[in-house]
């Protein structure tokens, strides 16, 4: 009884919010002998210690799902007690203030910036880049993240999207990565609130240390 | 840097992979997981499943075999073969696929295409496009194959691929069925063709036999990624040697 109150409290609990499969996220946490759980039940985040904010698909799509599910208030409740939140992809991205993802949406505003598309037409040694940005690129360590405890600078994650996180202070910023001429928000630092626009569920050993660094704190 | 992605292509059957994978040290050479695990540990940027179970029987060993694979690997993990409604494409990604590849089906239905994307996001959504040269054409043109390269459509290739971003595809798997098996190397007109023709990535596909013809369709094709069997599984070349192959060429690799 007392290691099921033990693994209660250590919860990480991962939203379920109908966009996309939450398999490889919880699967990813269990491998490294976490307890985590999917749960669509916006009322089982105020029991998690720690909360995962997934996401694939349109900005304005998991926007509306997370509205419409009821877990806008319990997320931001948990973000305000202190308790770690980790959004992922889309679930990075809706942490800030808008998207022009298929018009312009309001995200959940609390990373000031915005969403914007890579521009058509890119060129890097004479080829046309390609969109969405999808595989492997490095990361750019900008500041120190509880995330990033032993991960090398330069490392390798999985990205996939189309639309990348233009961060308004810098200093939200613990990551970067370079597509083109352009280098954005790979990784965000805020306080309690981490995220990634890369998928750690999807990136090998390296994405295994992030979620380690994030199931341990 | 981006890096270009090599995607070692798994036939499987009935729940095994065909002809079985070579690998010094597997237990079991017909079980996909183990086969998986090796390729993940050899540092394979991605993985495809491609199911060939002809009896509608056995669809259900594909989703048993992408549920443990997803269990054990964490890579971006794609499964074609036999998708032919959105909840088809539902089951496979529950079970952990991260991409579904459409073939057949994309030519029957486009909207189907369309859906898909709309409902699961373009990111997972991959349209195989099976290609064949059209004889005597000047300029070059290809034209669109289904079931397994038998069945001509008259569809244009470049048209169709066109046609596939604009359903909201998030990549195209491009094989071509004049190079497919013959280790000659990919069909690198058609494959630059393709690339130049479309914003989204094209994974080249069909025809490799060394590494250089992987460096060819990267570079001269300009593919995203490399699609390859069998130089793979039966270990005449590793994922390692591969990627050294291509970084000493200059091309980005992640190593």
């Amino acid at each position: 009884m007392d290691s099921l109150l033990h693994e209660t409290s250590k919860m990480i609990n991962i939203i379920d919010y109908e966009m996309g499969n939450l398999r490889s996220v919880e699967k990813a946490f269990e491998s490294l002998g976490f307890a985590a759980r999917v749960s669509a039940d916006p009322a089982d985040i105020a029991s998690a210690d720690k909360l995962v904010l997934p996401g694939v698909g349109a900005f304005a799509d998991c926007i509306a799902n997370l509205k419409k599910g009821g877990f806008v208030a319990p997320l931001l409740a948990h973000v305000e007690s202190g308790k770690p939140l980790l959004g992922i992809c889309v679930g990075m991205q809706m942490l800030f203030d808008e998207s022009e993802e298929f018009g312009r949406h309001r995200g959940l505003g609390l990373i000031p910036g915005r969403v914007v598309r890579f521009p058509s037409g890119m060129v890097e040694n004479g080829e046309r880049l390609k969109v969405p940005h999808m595989g492997w690129n490095n990361l750019l360590l900008k500041k120190p993240s509880p995330l990033f405890t032993g991960v090398e600078n330069e490392s390798f994650v999985y990205f996939v999207h189309s639309y990348y996180c233009r961060a308004a202070n810098d200093d939200d910023v613990a990551a970067g990565c370079r597509y083109g001429e352009i280098e954005f928000c790979a990784s965000i630092l805020h306080d309690n609130i981490m995220a990634t626009q890369f998928h750690p569920e999807k990136s090998q050993a390296v994405g295994l240390k992030i979620f380690k660094n994030f199931g341990e704190l | 840097m981006l890096t270009k992605r090599i995607i070692p292509c798994l036939d499987v059957k009935d729940g095994r992979v065909v002809k079985g994978v070579r690998f010094v040290g597997l237990r079991d050479a017909g079980d996909p997981v183990e086969a998986a695990e090796a390729y993940d540990a050899q540092g394979a940027d991605e993985l495809t499943f491609l199911d060939i179970t002809a009896s509608s029987d056995n669809r259900d060993t594909i989703v048993d075999v992408v549920r443990r694979t997803a269990e054990r690997v964490f890579m971006p993990l794609t499964v074609g073969g036999g998708i032919r409604t959105c909840d088809d494409v539902r089951r496979m990604l529950n079970a952990g696929a991260d991409k579904v590849s459409i073939n057949t089906a994309a030519v029957f239905n486009p909207e189907f295409v369309r859906e898909a994307a709309k409902r699961f996001g373009s990111q997972c959504i991959v349209v195989a496009i099976d290609a064949r040269r059209v004889e005597g054409s000047d300029p070059r043109r290809w034209e669109v194959y289904t079931h397994g390269g038998r069945k001509s459509t008259g569809i244009d290739v470049i048209a169709w691929a066109r046609k596939m971003e604009a359903c909201g595809s998030g990549e195209i798997l491009l094989t071509s069925m004049d190079c497919d098996g013959t280790k000659d190397g990919y069909d690198i007109e058609l494959t630059r063709a393709v690339s130049d023709a479309v914003e989204i990535p094209v994974i080249a596909s069909g025809g490799v036999g060394n590494l250089e013809h992987i460096r060819e369709g990267l570079v001269e094709g300009g593919a995203s990624a490399a699609l390859a069997a069998s130089i793979f599984h039966f270990k005449e070349y590793t994922i390692a040697e591969c990627k050294q192959y291509l970084k000493q060429h200059g091309v980005p690799a992640r190593i």
